[in-house]
């Protein structure tokens, strides 16, 4: 019986003999510890607000920021991935807890990743005073907050889909909750959930450059990383540096995708339910490399013991399942008031937030805010659509020739999570050189990376697209503007628009990265919220940060239920293919 | 097949002998459907499932058939009455029943192992004995050399296989079987349907009774024991056939035909619509809410062509139809319910005619079909007349198909309305009654 990593399974002392893949294993696994235990020491050195770390621009320096920044990515993706599975469990499964909790993450997922960092970064300082470790954290947890949200809606999601049926072989062979959330609800949510890990991993790369570097007090500290040795090298104007972090950069994200995603990937493929379509056979060396080598089925057996224990353990106490109850006629009564606590809940936490924002703001300012907030709306919307006219032709054109896809898909990924901070020093130049106008020119900078979304979507919208249908067409003579109206547009245009919300999120949280440009000397500001807010934070100006991160939440709410999930319903209902 | 040295180790129970294993007594269960009293998918049902039986429950997709067996699993609890297992009340999955999926309700990440494994793990079964007795069952089923495989590696029955060997593992007293070979093509069901006889009647498992749902009357009568006829809304028993044959059966024999004969007459009357309807010339009366079967236009007017031709006349009888129609009895069945409705055949004593209308649209041509068509949509379906009226009486001639899909959810449930008006639709778009805009969801008298 063959053996298979992750899963049960019958002892095979032949398999635990070390072989050659150990050879490749054990040092990897070794430098693994080693860089953990190096992490550990320097991420909490003792430190006092106010001092400055010297940020050295020398290129020898970069593999050393890089594995600190790739530490920090990596801690916050394992933390996002416990509060997600914990989050989205307790909003699958409780009912009531779900009117809250999904909202909340709604607006959580529409609040800027500055504005996270902003207003937690006193506390984690205050947690570990005299030391660093309060100014890791605290880059930790805006890379978190970069990271999270879309992770724990696709939980939440998969967790709500599991197949009725799945879920009744479960009671029926009287698996406990316990056991049945970890055999049956996290493994359908498997391959989504990589999928959204990698997506995450390049929404951290994006923001590198704002997570790295923490304002307190007017204090700006920079912690050792690539996203400082980037900033550092934009401040100063030094054009090599920006050329070295972008080489340090494609190095690291490509060891990521090597040792973490490809063999996340590869492996998520058996979580699929349905059976798995050609060209989807991931390959990953580092995948094979673990199910081969001695040392990790030693680590597997010895992890499916542990299992195995805990199950019996847990198992042992006699667990009696019950059928689903009707609903008793309390339920509804209890469900009133539990509303009606929630709305109470927000009235008095509005209240509070205006009275501080308030204390400060005059309500001349709330309506100037306003204001910025529709500037960027208009940019991000005028934004949105020139990229869709651009990338859904090229997207369509990739998705019709399957070989060039599939070698454009990594190249997408990585476009992606380059972080916007890496184009400032070419858009500063043009600026300076052409004197254009910053407030339309800047905009470019927020698509930058929002605009990957919609090529990558569109090229697999188009993938998708039967063949019959191309023939089809082809035969009746269906060509040039009448093909893409009638063939091309409708099939592709649910992808298309899931692409475009995540193009406009995007956008959004770009706002403040992009609407403030500096490199070297030259600095250029366009109006609009984002600028509001950066200029705000470096200030620590708190009830401005409040009042533009609300506003600016409360427009991404807006748009995206009344107009992107009006046309998602759309999409799905009228234009499937099945 | 499995080898007689398989190491399956039975644990006999020593039970009382006349105590049914599973009773259900009063059963009934309402669904709620918005905000309205609710919809009765079983009425008072009463069924014991005794020791050594196999029990098979017959009725049309949508009788509430599945919803019983889930009940007598302890997935579901009923809203009134209640089920025993050897004398306990079920308030959940009780220890000592299994159950096989239509689905097969394989994990698709658990090897075939693995999944037969499951069961005996949630028990807390040590490591070594759950490995002897998963390899013991995937012996007995006939899956060795599989155990590595994943799910989707495999095709329809041998993942059924996997289903059974699934629920053989854990030694169940009680099998309760939904549909199990329906997903299955004819052949494999065949073979499946005659390996689980054989270890039922070689008494090679332990399993004291199987409760089999199915909408398929030959399979029905191949398998069990017994036969409980479920009527349909609301579900109840409308009739119980004994099956007294020796097995292995062969659905050849006259003896067999004979039982499946009387299985069509049971499953075909109508003893409520047909009450005080003697000689039931007049097509059935339905309410507004009637759950009109979705069949097809296409195939009602081939079955009419070949029941008002040779060999038949207009009168068959009604497995020799379904055999030489080549349809099972499950898509007969909606078929002929909606040419009794429509008033095009009538059937009784297991036969069908073919009623003078019912010829006359047979002989028609195209333009002339519709229009018979029509009539009789407009005299016996009571939906069809309603939304016909509501439309000529409104200025514009369009109303929204809300206002009838909510009217229909105060009956039935948010699924069936949309079933029940998608049928009403594609009937009436046939008949060139009414026209319905999909995108607007508008229904007009106009055609484009």
């Amino acid at each position: 019986m063959e053996q298979r990593w992750g899963l049960p399974v019958v002892a095979w002392p032949a398999r635990l003999r070390p072989n050659f893949w150990d050879l490749v294993a054990l040092p990897l696994v070794i430098g693994l510890v080693a860089l953990i235990a190096w992490a550990g020491k320097e991420m909490n050195v003792p430190f006092k607000p106010g001092e400055q770390i010297a940020i050295s621009l020398d290129p020898w320096k970069l593999p050393e920021y890089g594995l600190r920044t790739v530490m920090r990515m990596g801690i916050a993706l394992a933390v996002s991935l416990v509060f997600s599975l914990g989050y989205a469990a307790i909003a699958a499964k409780s009912r009531r807890a779900e009117k809250l909790l999904i909202p909340i993450l709604d607006i959580l997922q529409s609040v800027p990743i500055l504005g996270f960092l902003s207003i937690t970064v006193t506390g984690f300082i205050a947690l570990f005073p005299g030391s660093l470790l309060g100014y890791e954290c605290a880059s930790i947890f805006a890379i978190f907050t970069s990271q999270a949200w879309n992770m724990t809606f696709s939980l939440y999601q998969s967790f709500r889909a599991v197949p009725q049926d799945l879920r009744e072989a479960a009671r029926m062979y009287h698996l406990s909750p316990w056991s049945s959330f970890w055999r049956l609800e996290v493994p359908y949510a498997i391959p989504q959930l990589v999928w959204n890990m990698m997506m995450s991993m390049s929404g951290g790369w994006f923001f590198v450059v704002a997570s790295e570097a923490i304002t307190v007090a007017n204090q700006n500290t920079m912690l050792p990383g690539i996203g400082s040795y980037i900033a550092l090298a934009s401040a100063e104007g030094n054009l090599a540096a920006v050329g070295y972090a972008i080489l340090a950069m494609l190095a690291f994200i490509l060891i990521y995708d090597q040792l973490l995603f490809r063999p996340l990937l590869a492996w998520s493929q058996r979580f699929k339910v349905e059976a798995v379509t050609e060209g989807e056979g991931e390959r990953a060396w580092f995948l094979t490399m673990m199910q081969r080598a001695g040392i990790f089925h030693f680590v597997a057996l010895v992890g499916d013991r542990l299992a195995d224990f805990w199950s019996r353990a847990t198992t042992a106490k006699a667990f009696q399942e019950r059928a689903e109850r009707p609903p008793s006629p309390w339920t509804a009564w209890i469900d009133t008031a539990w509303v009606v606590f929630l709305v109470l809940l927000a009235l008095y936490a509005l209240w509070e937030v205006t009275s501080f924002v308030r204390s400060e703001i005059v309500l001349a300012e709330v309506g100037r805010v306003f204001l910025y907030t529709v500037a960027t709306f208009l940019r991000v919307s005028v934004l949105i659509a020139l990229a869709s006219a651009i990338w859904v032709p090229i997207g369509v054109w990739i998705g019709l020739r399957p070989a060039v896809a599939h070698r454009a898909q990594p190249i997408v990924q990585f476009a992606a999570a380059f972080p916007a901070n890496l184009f400032f020093p070419p858009v500063v130049y043009l600026i300076k050189t052409f004197s254009l106008n910053p407030e339309i020119w800047l905009s470019v900078l927020m698509i930058l990376g929002a605009q990957w979304y919609i090529l990558f979507n569109v090229i697999a919208g188009t993938l998708a697209l039967p063949t019959d249908y191309q023939y089809a067409a082809s035969n009746f003579g269906v060509r040039r503007w009448l093909w893409w109206r009638r063939l091309i547009l409708p099939a592709i245009f649910p992808a298309y628009v899931t692409g475009a919300i995540t193009a406009s999120g995007g956008a959004w949280n770009a706002s403040i990265v992009s609407e403030v440009a500096q490199f070297g000397p030259d600095k250029f500001e366009a109006t609009g919220i984002g600028a509001y807010i950066a200029r705000y934070t470096a200030d620590g100006d708190f009830p401005r940060i409040v009042l533009g991160v609300t506003m600016l939440s409360l427009f991404v709410l807006a748009f995206n239920r009344l107009f992107w999930r009006r046309l998602y319903a759309v999409a799905e209902e009228r234009l499937r293919l099945d | 097949m499995p080898s007689p040295k398989s190491g399956f180790a039975w644990t006999e129970r020593t039970v009382m002998a006349d105590q049914p294993l599973l009773n259900a007594k009063d059963v009934s269960k309402t669904y709620r459907t918005g905000d309205t009293a609710g919809r009765l998918v079983l009425d008072h049902v009463d069924f014991a499932l005794k020791e050594g039986e196999i029990a098979a429950i017959l009725g049309k997709s949508g009788c509430g058939k599945s919803t019983f067996l889930r009940i007598l699993a302890g997935l579901t609890l009923p809203t009134g009455g209640g089920v025993t297992y050897r004398g306990m009340p079920v308030i959940g999955p009780a220890q000592g029943v299994a159950m096989v999926f239509q689905t097969f309700a394989l994990f698709p990440w658990l090897t075939v192992f693995g999944n037969v494994e499951l069961g005996l793990e949630a028990q807390g079964v040590d490591r070594e004995e759950r490995r002897k007795r998963a390899l013991a069952a995937i012996d007995l089923i006939g899956l060795d050399g599989y155990e590595s495989a994943y799910p989707k590696e495999l095709s329809g029955g041998m993942r059924q296989r996997v289903g059974f060997a699934r629920a053989l593992v854990v030694n169940p007293d009680v099998l309760l079987l939904d549909e199990p070979f329906s997903a299955l093509d004819v052949l494999t069901a065949e073979t499946l349907r005659g390996d689980l006889s054989e270890l039922w009647s070689a008494k090679r498992v332990p399993t004291k009774g199987i409760v089999f749902v199915s909408h398929n009357i030959d399979e029905a009568v191949e398998m069990s024991d017994r036969v409980i006829v479920f009527d349909s809304d609301p579900g109840r028993i409308k009739a119980e056939i004994q099956v007294p044959l020796p097995r292995p059966r062969d659905p050849g024999s006259p003896a067999f035909r004979q039982i499946v004969d009387e299985a069509y007459i049971q499953i075909t009357t109508h003893p409520s619509r047909q009450a005080g309807k003697a000689g039931g010339t007049a097509a059935p009366q339905i309410g507004i809410a009637y759950r009109l079967p979705p069949a097809s236009i296409q195939q009602l007017m081939a079955l009419l062509d070949s029941l008002s031709s040779e060999p038949y006349n207009g009168r068959a009888d009604l497995p020799k139809l379904a055999e030489s129609e080549h349809l099972s009895s499950d898509e007969l069945f909606p078929l002929i319910e909606t040419l009794q409705v429509l008033g095009f055949a009538q059937v009784g004593g297991g036969d069908i005619e073919a009623t003078a209308p019912g010829r006359a649209i047979a002989e028609a041509d195209i333009l002339k079909r519709k229009q018979i068509f029509g009539e009789h949509l407009m005299r016996n379906v009571p939906l069809v007349a309603h939304i016909r009226r509501v439309l000529d009486e409104r200025p514009g001639h369009s109303a929204p198909s809300a206002r009838f899909l909510s009217e229909l959810e105060d009956h039935l449930s948010e699924e069936d309305a949309q079933e029940v008006f998608d049928t009403v639709i594609n009937w009436a778009r046939y008949a060139e009654l009414f026209a319905y805009d999909y995108d607007r969801a508008v229904l007009s008298l106009e055609n484009p």
